[in-house]
């Protein structure tokens, strides 16, 4: 956003004259777009949240701060939140320096890094929806992958989606699996943008391969790791389609997001007004961060 | 083709078209079964071929997004169909409260007469008729009569409660899974819930509850029912890693013989042997029903019944031909027909004398011998309290939640609505 808006104001310096007249022609359309397809249905967002409304006829019961006092204390929403929590951790712990690591070893022109590279970003590519149904087959306990293991040692099958305690597990595994190859593929284009001159150099002077690591790529990856990490965040809150197909946010509510939350209880419930709700307090999370997140670590990128 | 060659071909065409449009109606429907579909695209082309400039069409939008769009469908002017599908109840009221249907109250009256009461009277609010049904259900248990003989239950001593449980430790001992079902998906437990309601509170019970009376869903009823189906969670009756089957996987099941019983509704009978592994099934003879048992001291018959209603239900803006073609469509020739082809247990009375298939005969002839039918709960209530009732079902069955925890959740969703 912040590049395209240079573009715009560096011209318009230039030639005032020109850039008033390119801005009253071009704005106009940009911004009845904008204001139909963005700003308004997020007002009315906002705007719904205050009704109890089952989404038939116009919002009448005006509830007030209700909706959000639902949220307040309800055990299926904290989860829902927690859960979150887990997958930003687990991104930014786990598949970020798993990425880096292999993208290492991919980036530099050692025979067959191609292939490798494609076979990690292959997922990426799979629609959610389809991995969440080919993991759900993968989980069974019957004839997926614990049943091999379950079998071989002679234990009673085991049903990772029907176990409360561990099956947000399986969704972890399934968002590295998914997501692994396309951090990776960020970092790979960011090492191959480093100038291999610095690192020669730096060899010569005598730096270990840690040292090198440590104080040349790293820092210069920096705002490839930046933007990771932002990608990581934000679509760890907005997770949704991998959890239908796979759990459905089962068992007992225990494996939903926010975003499967404001499905299963706002819209399939009809519950309008209540899931609007949700959505606000999603949006305020997630605008918070984006801007926050910006400011104090992208503000140099 | 030339300009002049094309104006006097438009010209033939207006002049062999009638005058005015034609009338376009849409149906919207749900409906998988291609039986079912059969039927009714017949009747759509019978009509348009009776009806000059009336085009009945029935267009099929799939059940989760039929749900999702109809608010903003009825909204606007393009897109809203004159009929579409309901299974009464809930939604069906908050269609009514927002203006939606059209009052046929004055029209339907002579078809109204020709079917079951049960279901002419679940789609009145009010006493004012908003739509015609076409179809009732029954849920029920389909058991497997191998595994039954295999374990030495025999069907026909399943009277009560305790009966029941009886046979699922038999067929526990046996080694056998006594029954399957697919709680992934939540409303399959909610049957079991429903029923014990009804075997308990008896007709009133589901009512009275609505009605906010003696604790509305906190009463002894509705705790007691948790408390009977958390008894039959405790034997462990259900297959391995239940919680995440899905309805059609366990129906699979049941079809391989993986499991002797599954209560559900007739549509498991279509089903069973195309979702199981050899795509056959059980034979038709080897599937028997077996009617939800009574618990002893509670108020329901065993003759009460659960199942759906579906019918049609027509848009405030209409034309008065919509509401002639589902006067055309409720006649008992169509009825008739669905019977005969086993798409579906049609409501006109009679009609099911047409039906062949032994199981369903059975099924039409338990509903028609209803002392009182219930629509499904979670249709009955609408989407926001039925779905409660469909999760704490599932979390009763599994012990993870207290059968009072679980009627004071329901009732809490009754008061947020």
């Amino acid at each position: 956003m912040s590049k395209a808006q240079t573009t715009y104001v560096e011209p318009a310096r230039r030639m005032s004259a020109n850039g008033w007249a390119t801005l009253v022609i071009f704005l106009p359309p940009a911004l009845l777009l904008f204001t139909i397809f963005v700003a308004l249905p997020m007002a009315e967002a906002g705007w719904y949240s205050f009704f109890n409304w089952d989404g038939y006829g116009r919002p009448e019961k005006f509830i007030a701060l209700k909706n959000y006092g639902y949220l307040v204390g309800n055990a299926t929403f904290n989860r829902s939140l927690i859960n979150n929590g887990f997958i930003i951790v687990v991104s930014l712990l786990v598949q970020l320096p798993c990425a880096l690591g292999v993208a290492m070893m991919v980036a530099g022109r050692i025979t067959g890094a191609a292939w490798f590279r494609m076979i990690f970003f292959l997922p990426y590519v799979l629609a959610d929806v389809a991995a969440g149904l080919i993991w759900r087959f993968m989980f069974d306990g019957s004839y997926g992958l614990p049943s091999l293991i379950t079998g071989a040692l002679g234990l009673a099958p085991y049903y990772l989606l029907a176990d409360k305690t561990w099956a947000f597990s399986a969704v972890l595994i399934v968002i590295l699996w998914k997501y692994f190859g396309f951090h990776m593929m960020l970092y790979v284009a960011g090492l191959q943008g480093i100038d291999k001159s610095l690192l020669e150099a730096a060899e010569m002077d005598g730096a270990s391969a840690v040292q090198r690591f440590r104080y040349i790529t790293l820092p210069l990856l920096g705002p490839m790791i930046r933007l990771s990490i932002f990608f990581s965040v934000v679509g760890a809150l907005q997770l949704f389609d991998i959890i239908v197909p796979l759990t459905g946010g089962g068992p007992f509510e225990t494996t939903n997001t926010m975003v499967s939350f404001l499905y299963y209880f706002g819209i399939t419930r009809m519950r309008v007004g209540f899931g609007s709700a949700v959505g606000v307090v999603l949006f305020v999370i997630c605008v918070t961060f984006a801007f926050g997140y910006r400011r104090l670590f992208m503000r140099d990128d | 083709m030339s300009l002049s060659r094309f104006a006097f071909a438009a010209a033939l065409a207006t002049l062999a078209a009638p005058a005015f449009a034609d009338t376009n109606i849409t149906v919207l429907h749900v409906s998988e079964n291609k039986a079912q579909v059969a039927v009714w695209d017949k009747a759509a082309a019978d009509y348009n071929a009776q009806q000059k400039g009336v085009n009945v069409q029935f267009k099929y939008l799939e059940n989760e997004a039929f749900k999702a769009k109809l608010p903003t469908m009825l909204q606007s002017q393009d897109s809203r169909p004159e009929l579409f599908y309901s299974w009464a109840g809930g939604v069906m009221q908050a269609q009514n409260r927002a203006g939606f249907l059209k009052d046929l109250t004055a029209d339907v009256g002579s078809v109204q007469s020709t079917m079951v009461p049960a279901a002419v009277d679940a789609f009145k609010i009010d006493g004012k008729t908003v739509g015609v049904p076409f179809e009732m259900g029954l849920v029920a248990f389909y058991y497997n009569k191998k595994l039954f003989e295999k374990a030495g239950v025999k069907a026909e001593d399943i009277k009560t409660w305790e009966d029941f449980l009886g046979a699922v430790k038999k067929l526990k001992a046996a080694g056998i899974t006594p029954i399957v079902v697919g709680a992934g998906d939540k409303w399959p437990m909610h049957f079991y819930y429903s029923y014990l309601v009804m075997r308990i509170g008896g007709e009133h019970a589901l009512v009275d509850a609505k009605a906010g009376k003696d604790g509305g869903f906190k009463n002894a009823t509705f705790v007691e029912a948790g408390k009977r189906l958390r008894e039959l969670g405790a034997l462990e009756p259900f297959q391995p890693g239940f919680l995440s089957t899905k309805h059609t996987e366990s129906t699979g099941m049941f079809g391989d013989g993986k499991g002797a019983m599954d209560l559900m509704g007739q549509w498991l009978l279509g089903m069973q042997a195309p979702y199981s592994t050899s795509g056959k099934g059980l034979p038709e003879e080897d599937i028997g029903i077996l009617t939800f048992p009574v618990v002893s001291g509670g108020k329901g018959r065993a003759t009460d019944t659960l199942g759906g209603i579906n019918g049609w239900l027509v848009t405030k803006t209409a034309p008065p031909e919509a509401v002639d073609f589902l006067k055309f469509f409720s006649q008992e020739k169509y009825a008739h027909e669905a019977a005969a082809t086993g798409a579906y247990i049609p409501v006109v009375k009679g009609a099911n004398a047409a039906i062949t298939n032994p199981l369903f005969k059975r099924l039409a002839s338990e509903l028609a011998a209803t002392t009182y039918h219930q629509n499904y709960f979670d249709q009955d209530l609408g989407p926001s309290v039925g779905r409660v009732i469909n999760d704490i079902s599932v979390a009763v069955a599994a012990g993870e939640m207290t059968p009072e925890a679980a009627a004071a959740a329901i009732q809490e969703a009754a008061e947020q609505q």
